[in-house]
């Protein structure tokens, strides 16, 4: 996540209106990873609205996060086809292998695991995707190699 | 990218009349020599995931170091998704059309020297006839895309989707031309309202009845009207739209922007999903591309009409495809539904006149503008015209996107062109209309694919997903997903759907674990039928479909899961066991090896044992091995 | 003036009107839980539900949110209402089974028990979301909203603080239907011992 940017310019990018406050949102979660309280409260200055407002949108749309993600990002695929085709067992083998629950980060930090509801790749189920990279039909085994590239690579 | 380089020598100015257009195309195509060798590499999101990016770039390194003595340098061109998912990466030479399939960068090399220096075929990767084995050179020769009518997906596959001048050479933005110079709004009202052409996304109402009843609402309230695009697919399993939006992102916009002018609009916005950014490129590519030619924006070919257009990525809200939540997620709100007593072509965004259309109906609209009301009305069946695109996912040999006319059947769909299930036999049921839809099992496997006869079934179109399941499916898993999937997504305003969803997955949780009765089966249906009549938005009302149709269709299985305690299809955890069948077990050990509570026990070379026990049933011994050796009971 | 029927009684309603008022306005009871006349309907209780009648066609509107519209054939009492009413009565006495309302409300309508297990016994929100419309229509400090979504929606200030923004009028806990908002309100305007303190 890169931290260079920084809030103003996000912010005046857009203009100080209700309907700019998804857009803006969207660029603090994308720049930052998350959306702190101090963020929050600048686009609500800047739009005109409570933060209540920003708030409610923030913790109901599923792509905005309150707390920083891990090093390390891993999404399942648990749409029709990814389920019917092995999914879950692939998030219950990540659960134990990470230690972690799916919508979680790990204690040290590390890995976020989540699942997705239809990446659009269903020809390839099931899929998962760690640090934006696809993994195609995806097998307990190959994924702990997947795992293992990660740590190889630190 | 072959036409890509053209973009410097064609001199991107203004177009000024819809001459300038024919002159534009015209100069296009005269730079376009058709015996041009061509190498197209398919890179929609299946072939991405399976590895197109790395076949393109040993393309472009090949053909840099190969001298060929063709009449023109060839070019590699990158299109959008060519619908044959499960084969990809897909590569096509022209112009034979030579057709390959998981064509991988080792490949490459050989088919640089054998089809593009001397247009010999490869015959490794070929496809195969399912029957015959013999091989196939062409698309057309391949059932799965010569049984389709491909119109919405006709360009998709063939033109490079960031290239707006690769649009305008197959006839891009000549509907456009010639409703401006050649029609008036109403006539091209008239023209969709003739073609019968329904909503493409969900309940099918007729595109042209929604058009007129808000050119009417705007006339009567002297309000402006926007036009929408519903891109926020969220079925789970399908992915028709995202394809359209990637692969042919120009058809949209241009259907859009006949809209707009039809119905007098000057704004218009594009709801896009966020899980599909490569849309989201590439249509904000062709907007910038279109503005810069005059097709969008101020004075659109020096008409006077003038009309804009944003994108508007979605934020992760499956609730956000119902009309009235995706205008509140426009407006800048929580994406919550509104009760909808009136209808949003009266009161829309910001309460206003305005018209939400699902991405594949904005893009048929150039088409039917192009070649009319009557050629469009003449495909599909009477109240059901046209075509729709299916994305057929699951259990099914040729995983893709299809595109057949209103009314094909089930097994055309299923078993002709998706070559029916891996390892043949009966298809156990397929899923249509995602969350929404319902299951519809084998018996009815000559039902014609319509709005009316799928709603008939108790299931429903949708925006086209179809899910094919064989009998390693549990229905009652299957209902507890969709179930599990609405309750994740549901915004939670009103009660039935906050509370009901919730409940009647437990009831379903119990049935998984062989708990219940009849009577829990009774107050289930009851249940079901109180959301289906309490909740306040379609996400709601129709979330009981599934459960719904499994248990009209396939209540023997419930029943096998409560009274016998059984899984017939060996999904739901607690009503199964592994084992392993010592004759064909050969003793190597892998599974025992993947085991994560070291369940499985044996000598090398010796049949395993499963401790049952101590296994927790997650699957991965069977998923592991390679001689079919364990078995689920 | 508009002319329709319900419960087969011709009414009459000013335009404007929704069902819901013009049985009120005929003294025909409707059962409500988040509807308030100082605020706008939202329609998400869906106790309010009616029929609505044409020959063989039928269909269930929230008459809150309903607009009166001339010739309407409206019942307020039918099959389908009454398994609605029961399953949101059933529900609710298992998620809000502290809320005496709510039971009194239910025995009313002859929902005395419930097939769902009790997932929380303190529990008396409803979520019903009137505090938070009295709070942003009424008052217009937004010092509380609703959050999340779905079956993790809950109803309070942002991150669960005491938000400054409250200005400690108690109109939501005077608009709450079962008592909720009186045991929440301190998480939202914070204690009153310390906000003496520091005031001192």
């Amino acid at each position: 996540m890169q931290q260079t940017v920084d809030i103003e310019s996000i912010i005046d990018h857009y203009p100080g209106v209700q309907e700019s406050m998804v857009f803006i949102l969207q660029d603090i979660q994308e720049a930052f990873g998350y959306i702190s309280l101090e963020n929050m409260q600048a686009a609500c200055d800047h739009v005109g609205v409570p933060l209540t407002h920003a708030y409610s949108m923030a913790t109901f749309y599923k792509s905005f996060r309150l707390e920083p993600v891990g090093e390390h990002e891993i999404h399942v695929c648990l749409g029709t086809a990814c389920h019917l085709k092995g999914g879950p067992r692939i998030v219950d083998e990540l659960e134990r292998r990470l230690n972690v629950h799916a919508g979680a980060t790990t204690e040290d930090m590390r890995y976020t695991l989540e699942t997705v509801n239809c990446l659009g790749a269903c020809a390839l189920a099931p899929v998962v995707v760690v640090d934006k990279e696809y993994v195609p039909k995806v097998t307990a085994k190959k994924i702990q190699k997947t795992l293992k590239t990660i740590t190889d690579n630190e | 990218m072959g036409i890509a380089n053209l973009a410097e020598k064609i001199d991107a100015k203004r177009l000024e009349s819809s001459d300038d257009l024919v002159q534009l195309r015209r100069e296009i195509q005269m730079r376009q020599d058709p015996n041009q060798v061509q190498i197209v590499v398919c890179h929609g999101t299946g072939c991405l995931v399976s590895g197109s990016p790395a076949v393109t770039r040993a393309f472009k390194k090949v053909l840099g170091e190969t001298d060929i003595e063709a009449k023109v340098m060839p070019g590699v061109k990158t299109t959008g998704c060519q619908g044959f998912c499960s084969r990809g990466p897909l590569v096509t030479i022209m112009p034979q059309g030579i057709f390959y399939e998981r064509v991988s960068p080792k490949d490459v090399e050989d088919i640089v020297e054998q089809t593009v220096k001397n247009g010999k075929p490869v015959e490794r990767l070929l496809y195969k006839d399912v029957n015959t084995g013999e091989p196939l050179q062409t698309m057309d020769e391949i059932p799965f895309y010569n049984l389709q009518t491909r119109n919405v997906l006709k360009n998709i596959g063939t033109i490079d989707p960031t290239d707006i001048y690769d649009y305008i050479a197959v006839g891009g933005y000549q509907a456009l031309a010639k409703a401006l110079t050649t029609m008036t709004p109403e006539q091209v009202l008239e023209e969709v309202e003739k073609s019968g052409i329904r909503g493409r996304g969900g309940a099918g109402f007729p595109a042209g009845r929604k058009w007129r009843g808000a050119v009417q609402a705007k006339e009567r309230k002297n309000q402006p009207l926007y036009v929408v695009v519903n891109g926020d697919e969220g079925d789970p399993g399908a992915f028709m739209d995202g394809s359209v939006m990637e692969g042919d992102p120009h058809a949209v916009l241009e259907g859009l922007i006949l809209g707009a002018y039809a119905m007098g609009s000057e704004k218009g916005y594009m709801y896009v999903r966020a899980e599909y950014p490569l849309a989201i490129q590439h249509l904000e590519m062709a907007m910038a591309a279109a503005r810069e030619l005059g097709l969008l924006g101020d004075n659109i070919l020096n008409t006077g009409f003038c009309f804009d257009a944003q994108i508007n990525r979605g934020a992760g809200a499956f609730v956000c495809g119902e009309s009235t939540a995706l205008f509140t997620s426009i407006e800048g709100k929580a994406g919550e539904p509104r009760p909808k007593y009136v209808r949003s072509v009266e009161e829309g965004l910001w309460g206003c006149p305005t018209v939400l259309n699902n991405v594949e109906t904005w893009a048929n609209i150039p088409k039917i503008i192009d070649k009319g009301a009557e050629w469009y009305a003449s495909i599909g069946s009477p109240n059901n015209t046209g075509t729709k695109v299916f994305s057929l996912v699951g259990k099914v040999n040729n995983v893709g996107l299809v595109e057949v006319p209103l009314g094909t059947s089930l097994s055309t769909i299923i078993e002709d062109i998706g070559g029916g299930i891996p390892g043949g036999g009966e298809f156990k049921a397929v899923q249509t209309g995602g969350p929404s839809g319902g299951c519809i099992p084998y018996k009815h496997k000559d039902a014609p694919v319509d709005y009316d006869s799928l709603t008939k079934l108790g299931s429903m179109m949708g925006s086209g997903g179809m899910i094919v399941m064989d009998k390693r499916d549990c229905v009652v898993d299957v209902a507890r997903y969709f179930l599990k999937f609405l309750e994740e997504e549901s915004c939670g305003k009103c009660n039935p759907c906050r509370l009901g969803l919730t409940r009647m997955r437990e009831i379903l949780d119990d049935f998984s674990k062989g708990c219940g009765s009849e009577q829990d089966i009774e107050d289930l249906m009851s249940l079901a039928t109180s959301i289906q009549d309490g909740a306040l938005c379609a996400l709601g009302t129709s979330a009981p479909n599934p459960v719904l149709t499994t248990l009209h269709f396939f209540k023997d299985e419930y029943l096998a899961h409560i009274k016998d305690q059984k899984c017939p299809a060996g999904v739901c955890k607690d009503l199964i066991t592994y084992s392993i069948d010592p004759d064909a077990c050969t003793g190597c050990g892998a599974c025992a090896k993947q085991c994560p509570n070291n369940a499985i026990t044996g000598e090398k070379k010796e049949p395993h044992t499963i401790d049952t026990d101590a296994c927790i049933r997650c699957g991965i011994c069977e998923e592991t091995c390679k001689f079919n050796a364990v078995l689920v009971s | 003036m508009l002319k329709f029927r319900i419960n087969d009684i011709d009414v009459e309603a000013e335009p404007g009107w929704t069902v819901l008022e013009t049985a009120r306005e005929y003294g025909i009871e409707i059962p409500t839980l988040c509807f308030h006349e100082a605020v706008q309907a939202s329609g998400a209780c869906r106790l309010c539900m009616v029929e609505l009648r044409e020959g063989d066609w039928t269909k269930l509107v929230a008459s809150c949110v309903y607009p009166a519209k001339d010739g309407l054939n409206v019942y307020t009492e039918s099959e389908r209402i009454t398994n609605v009413r029961r399953w949101i009565f059933e529900m609710l006495l298992s998620e809000c089974p502290a809320s005496q309302e709510i039971r009194d409300m239910a025995a009313k309508y002859g929902v005395t028990s419930t097939r769902f297990a009790i997932k929380d016994p303190e529990q008396d929100c409803i979520m019903c979301g009137l505090c938070t419309r009295v709070c942003a229509e009424v008052v217009g400090v937004h010092a509380i909203a609703t959050q999340s979504r779905g079956v993790y929606k809950r109803i309070g200030s942002p991150f669960m603080k005491p938000n400054e923004a409250c200005v400690a009028c108690g109109s939501c806990v005077s608009v709450c239907p079962t008592g909720a908002m009186a045991r929440r309100i301190d998480l939202v305007r914070g204690k009153m011992e310390e906000n003496q303190t520091n005031a001192a």
